[in-house]
């Protein structure tokens, strides 16, 4: 009888001590965020792979249960997700996650966001996002209210860590304040050049950083290139003087590389994502490596 | 005397230019203490200005924030310019705006067939393609959104013309579902879709082929099965993903092809021939007790087989009175397993590459109860009625069990962004009942094999396009082969377009 109630007891001292925050992240950008401000005091699962386009992720009934099982959601919003993730909400049976409840983080809001349209906004125009452009992890600036608001609600849930929490915030911004001036230096000589990417995946980045966006692969969101759209893209490529064509690992690569090879500017394949290549670990090293490559490319 | 004159001369020129220049001075000073006034109030000018926009983006600033904050629904779009609404603006309705997303998809085709019995014929679904020539198959109306804190609504009501041209409206679901019950529970209560296979509960417009299956329309009615119930659902605490479902509905209707169903035929004139079994059967008959309402259990479990495959699998049946004999005597009973399987590489672009392979298998055992053809019991036989020429009388069917089953399997291959080519077979067929194999004849005309359960299969080869996700165009050719009535050739040009917004769909 004894034995039995000391491993019961040791049982459950056990289930206590291992009551983790358990956090969903659809992106593993947001994750790799989550995880920097968490530490060990919370498990996190990226539901959308760095190798694919986020648009277009599966709702697969295994994310039913990491829905299911989660204290906290983590969403991008701006209407990122919203062709997977409302099916996997809907059946994952979890108060927790839903609508307005303290685990529920849509990023986006509060953020301030590029394009966010002005005026009406229809099918023609493409796939236009209504609220504005929703690849805003890009920018390491908008790292800071995530992170924050991440911390926020870490806190807000888990009162316990909350200093430990808060510790991780401040380790977070110093590294992030670091980095932003070390990319900054980096890409400070290269202010002003244009650039070419296939959707407008990269804008954040890019405005972050002096470059600028001088035309897309794609002739609208979302409609693949028209041989109309390419020959109109080289000779204007070639009178800007771009010399950069940026795009992500999952783009097909037959028109970028022609236009590459119309215009001699240099084709590099980036990670618009955590995880997008095997360099971009976590969000520090993500933008790391994007910064080191256009450095790369631009300085010869 | 002259140098005198000339040096004061001299002197006094000077002294004018010096005097003018110093009067021009003055006027330039003058002028220029004037522009610096200008410039003076034109600063503070500016100054105001900046000041004033300053408090009109702090405005909006706190706007943004009151209407942002968690738990509204709305977001503010920046407009600089402040429009506000005019008649000629078009009134927009969409998520967060009338609480609803609200979708319109309608799906028409055009083609041709080498039968002559298209609708109910070769094309035994309600919202397959009916004719030669335009076939609307169905403008379909959807609603979805929070209905509140507990419940979401969703709601599809189809609108689609037959072939004889007769126009009838349907409402194929309305429910509520609960979002967040303990146990891991959830509900759905209403017109529902019954949960049996993966076809049966998808929308006309996401088959992936220009019709439904011949199993599905064959067991499951031409509409599917659908009905009046609820709909209970458990999320096991597995380590992967398994659902157990349990389904109760009405047991009668149009839409309950198997079971209490006055049969359904959207054809303009009656379904000619005899109905299923060579029985009328009687709708009229009520509900005996609970047990006659039609329950469906179902199990559901899905693995993530790699980083690029899922599998899905799952077993339903469903269970219910039908109308072929006296009240509480004769069931039916439909039971079916269903793979799903997809391949999408971790690298694909927009969705594409994928591979997918769906197969459904269905078994059904129908109790067919006694019946005699002598319905207006003198003894001999009358004009419609069916003579078993062996008793040289009305025939008289005893009571019996018949068994159908099929299948069908589809393979489709997206092999660039926006295309897809598919690959379908259907089978379907019956074991021969007693009634079939007594020497019966209805007006002089000698009846063998169920129509109803006789065996065909079809293959369907088709490739569709999907410019974007709101559109799509769709080219099907099918090979029908039916025993004793042959081979048919039919080909299908399907086109879909998407108004508003549209929930994702299931996996």
């Amino acid at each position: 009888m004894k034995t039995l109630l000391l491993t019961l007891s040791l049982f459950f001292a056990a289930l206590a001590a291992q009551a983790k925050l358990n956090v969903a992240a659809t992106l593993p950008d947001f994750g790799s965020i989550a995880e920097a401000i968490g530490g060990d005091k919370i498990t996190v699962t990226s539901i959308a792979r760095g190798t694919e386009d986020a648009h277009f992720v599966d709702a697969r009934p295994s994310f039913i249960r990491v829905l299911n099982k989660a204290d906290v959601l983590i969403e991008g919003g701006a209407e990122l997700e919203i062709g997977w993730l409302p099916p996997l909400v809907n059946s994952a049976r979890n108060g927790k996650i839903l609508a307005d409840a303290p685990g529920h983080v849509v990023l986006s809001r509060g953020m301030q966001l590029l394009d966010v349209p002005a005026g009406a906004v229809d099918r023609s125009m493409g796939d236009v996002h209504p609220g504005g452009n929703p690849h805003y992890w890009l920018d390491p600036a908008n790292a800071k209210p995530m992170a924050a608001r991440l911390a926020e609600v870490f806190s807000q849930l888990d009162a316990a860590n909350a200093s430990s929490y808060a510790e991780n915030l401040k380790k977070f911004n110093a590294t992030l304040d670091e980095k932003l001036a070390g990319w900054t230096k980096q890409l400070e000589p290269f202010k002003g050049t244009k650039v070419v990417t296939y959707h407008k995946s990269f804008d954040y980045l890019l405005k972050r950083f002096g470059l600028e966006l001088a035309g897309t692969i794609e002739p609208k969101p979302g409609i693949e290139p028209s041989p109309t759209h390419i020959n109109a893209l080289v000779p204007r490529m070639n009178s800007e003087g771009v010399k950069l064509i940026l795009i992500e690992g999952f783009r097909p690569r037959r028109t970028p590389e022609r236009v590459a090879k119309e215009t001699g500017a240099k084709l590099l394949i980036l990670p618009a994502s955590v995880g997008g290549t095997p360099q971009a670990k976590d969000y520090f090293s993500l933008l790391d490596y994007d910064v080191s490559q256009i450095v790369g490319a631009l300085k010869r | 005397m002259k140098k005198k004159f000339l040096v004061s001369c001299l002197i006094g020129l000077s002294a004018t230019a010096l005097m003018a220049q110093e009067s021009e001075l003055e006027s330039l000073k003058k002028a220029l203490q004037e522009q610096q006034k200008v410039i003076q109030s034109l600063l503070q000018k500016v100054e105001a200005l900046e000041k004033q926009q300053a408090g009109a983006t702090n405005e909006q600033a706190q706007l943004k924030r009151l209407v942002e904050a968690p738990g509204t629904n709305l977001s503010l779009a920046a407009t600089p310019s402040g429009k506000s609404w005019s008649p000629s603006d078009p009134i927009r309705i969409g998520r967060g705006a009338t609480y609803a997303d609200l979708g319109l998809v309608a799906t028409f085709a055009a083609g041709s067939s080498s039968a002559r019995d298209i609708e109910g014929g070769t094309q035994p679904g309600g919202h397959d393609p009916n004719q030669r020539g335009f076939t609307v198959q169905g403008v379909e109306l959807n609603l979805q959104g929070a209905v509140d804190t507990y419940f979401r609504g969703n709601a599809n009501i189809l609108f689609s013309i037959d072939s004889g041209g007769e126009s009838f409206l349907e409402v194929e679901e309305a429910w509520l579902e609960t979002m967040s019950l303990p146990w891991n529970l959830q509900v759905r209560a209403g017109q529902i879709l019954t949960d049996f296979g993966r076809l049966n509960t998808q929308h006309p417009h996401a088959w992936a082929f220009v019709d439904s299956s011949l199993v599905n329309t064959r067991f499951l009615g031409a509409d599917g099965l659908r009905n009046p119930g609820a709909r209970l659902a458990w999320l096991a605490p597995t380590p992967f993903f398994t659902e157990l479902s349990l389904g109760v509905q009405n047991s009668q209707g149009e839409t309950a092809t198997s079971f209490r169903s006055a049969g359904h035929s959207h054809g303009g004139e009656e379904e000619e021939g005899l109905p299923f079994g060579y029985r009328h059967p009687d709708n009229d008959r009520g509900v005996s007790d609970i047990g006659d309402l039609l329950f469906t259990p179902r199990f559901t479990t899905s693995f993530d087989l790699t980083d690029a495959q899922t599998i899905v699998l799952g077993a339903s049946a469903a269970f219910g009175p039908n109308a072929n004999g006296g009240s509480g005597d004769t069931s039916t009973q439909i039971y079916g397993v269903d793979a799903y399987w997809k391949w999408k590489p971790v690298n694909h672009h927009a969705g594409f590459p994928f591979v997918s392979w769906q197969t459904e298998a269905m078994l059904r055992r129908y109790e067919l109860g006694a019946f005699d053809w002598d319905e207006d019991g003198d003894g001999a036989v009358s004009d419609g009625e069916v003579a078993n020429t062996a008793t040289g009388l009305s025939a008289v069917l005893r009571r019996e069990t018949v068994t159908d089953w099929g299948f069908y399997s589809q393979v489709l291959y997206g092999f660039h962004k926006g295309w897809v080519a598919g690959l379908r077979g259907d089978f379907v067929t019956g074991e021969r009942g007693n009634y079939e194999k007594l020497p019966l004849t209805l007006d002089g005309a000698a009846l063998g094999r169920d129509p109803l359960r006789e065996e065909r299969w079809r293959i369907s080869p088709n490739l569709t396009w999907y410019p974007t996700e709101f559109s799509k165009l769709r080219l099907q050719y099918n090979y029908d082969r039916r025993r004793e009535l042959g081979e048919d050739h039919s080909i299908w040009l399907q086109f879909e377009f998407l108004l508003g917004a549209h929930g994702a769909h299931k996996f």
